[in-house]
């Protein structure tokens, strides 16, 4: 498991976002769910992108899915030596949303769509801001 | 007055590689080729469209562009949704030039992403929008989010890297013949699925070429176009979309040329059936095999079928593709390839292809595919028609 994010790409926290990276910081995957039409939905908007209510609120997901498709990259450049090869993936999680992710702590040659992952949140150098990864299910 | 607007002038520059030109005097050497191809002036024009100097990582280009070549203008478009902006620039030009905005438009590409070592498709780059911190903090540039879309056809319909090698050997097979492209030896089904692997299942030879250089076309209204001399092209539909992640719920396996490509046919009056000749974009094989099946040329899942055998390669394929060899083998300046699908499509429209991949094409289907089809894209779809003075 990578202990620190860095030298990786540290997301950048807006007021909309703010409330979801501190969430993962705390071990939480939340979801964006709009109390109007029911749309629940990544990543996360103060708006919702089927019926423009406002009413939005978090819903905090199970932070499980599975794989709906990914890569794997032998060579990225900027990504550090360690990370590589770098599973980039879609999970669908089991509220229904495919979420962009890394899957970590598994050999690539075993890694199938389909495959059940679990999230994990790897800290950043900002206290409140951690970094949503998947693992293989336990 | 009729309503037609027609493609006059074409130019692609012959560069692939230009250390030793600025940007800004790429788009003008193409305006200049383009113009003169078509038999204007520069003081002619007087609509103009880019989709800008993305190498520069700043908007203005039209602004920065009309004020270097000294233009004289009475409308502008920047759009640029990557790839597809100058299918979509076909779309809005004649629409500009109906509109009565303006009678000569000229747009232009160019730019030097070979020539500044651009790692374009696999570098993490820097933060610049809001879904890239959801998206590109994990490594996510073009390639793995391409093969991303690879991974789902395969998984959902059986399609094999044999099969998406197959675009790419059509492509090479037309770019021996093209004296400017940037690769021009042939290559096989087993050459592609051998070579080095990018992102899983992504192959380097799945992948387009990085070029530097630029085009241009010039759309003329037809009281313009009823004074030159030179043969032209005829607009006869433009569809367009952008299409995104949808709230997570993203399907890796369509485009958005399945109503681009819908509204284009619609406008033009005609099918799938009657085109003679598509150039498609071609960021990647896997780009190409969506297209195919989203455009309506086969059923959803039955691309890599469609492919086999030779379909794509001009002159005697079912539906000859990017016979300059596209941007898998030719040219993909500023990784803005929507440019050379529309002047290829002249070409043909022409009869001045290379000879050995001319097609007798009455109707020509161009398509563009910008930005990410893992994440959001632009979509658009021209199809464009022979006029015979």
């Amino acid at each position: 498991m990578t202990d620190t994010w860095e030298p990786r790409p540290v997301p950048e926290v807006n007021p909309e976002t703010e409330a979801f990276w501190r969430a993962a910081s705390d071990g939480e995957f939340l979801l964006s769910a709009c109390d109007d039409c029911g749309l629940v939905f990544h990543y996360p908007r103060s708006l919702c992108p089927d019926c423009f209510s406002e009413d939005v609120d978090w819903q905090q997901a199970a932070g499980t899915g599975t794989i709906y498709s990914y890569s794997v990259s032998e060579s990225v450049s900027g990504w550090p030596e360690d990370g590589l090869p770098l599973v980039i993936a879609y999970v669908e999680l089991d509220e229904g949303p495919r979420v962009m992710t890394n899957v970590q702590d598994v050999d690539p040659d075993d890694v199938e769509v389909g495959l059940a992952v679990e999230a994990r949140f790897v800290p950043t150098e900002e206290e409140n801001v951690a970094v949503p990864v998947f693992v293989p299910a336990e | 007055m009729s309503d037609d607007v027609y493609i006059v002038g074409a130019y692609e520059h012959p560069t692939r590689e230009a250390p030793d030109k600025s940007t800004m005097q790429l788009h003008a050497e193409v305006s200049k080729g383009a113009l003169a191809d078509a038999g204007l002036s520069k003081d002619d024009v007087d609509g103009y469209l880019t989709a800008g100097m993305p190498e520069y990582e700043h908007g203005f280009a039209p602004l920065i562009m009309a004020d270097y070549m000294g233009l004289d203008l009475s409308y502008a478009d920047s759009t640029d949704y990557g790839g597809s902006s100058y299918v979509s620039h076909v779309g809005h030009a004649t629409s500009a030039i109906r509109d009565g905005k303006c009678d000569v438009a000229l747009v232009t590409l160019a730019g030097r992403p070979r020539s500044r070592s651009q790692s374009t498709g696999t570098g993490v780059r820097k933060l610049r929008t809001f879904q890239d911190s959801f998206e590109r903090i994990y490594g996510a540039t073009n390639v793995p989010t391409y093969a991303m879309a690879a991974r789902r056809h395969m998984h959902e319909f059986g399609t094999t890297s044999e099969q998406l090698a197959e675009i790419r050997v059509a492509a090479s097979h037309h770019a021996q013949y093209n004296e400017h492209a940037l690769y021009r030896d042939p290559v096989t089904v087993e050459d592609v699925v051998n070579s080095r692997m990018i992102a899983d299942p992504l192959h380097l030879l799945d992948c387009c070429v990085i070029t530097d250089g630029g085009g241009a076309f010039v759309a003329v209204s037809e009281d313009v176009y009823e004074e030159l001399d030179r043969d032209g092209v005829r607009v006869m539909g433009h569809g367009e979309t952008p299409s995104h992640h949808d709230a997570g719920r993203i399907d890796l396996t369509r485009t958005g040329a399945e109503q681009s490509g819908q509204r284009a046919f619609a406008e033009a009056g005609v099918t799938p059936d009657d085109v003679d000749y598509a150039s498609i974009y071609d960021s990647f094989t896997i780009t190409v095999l969506e297209a195919i099946e989203d455009l309506g040329f086969c059923e959803k899942g039955e691309g890599g079928e469609f492919v086999e055998g030779g379909t794509l390669r001009a002159p005697d394929g079912a539906l000859p593709f990017n016979t300059d060899g596209g941007g898998l083998s030719s040219n993909h300046p500023s990784n803005r390839g929507g440019m050379t699908k529309v002047l290829e499509a002249v070409r043909q429209l022409r009869g001045e292809a290379n000879p050995e991949v001319q097609v007798d094409a009455d109707v020509a289907l161009v398509h563009g595919t910008g930005g990410d089809i893992g994440t959001r894209h632009g979509a658009a779809t021209t199809v464009l028609g022979r006029v015979d003075r």
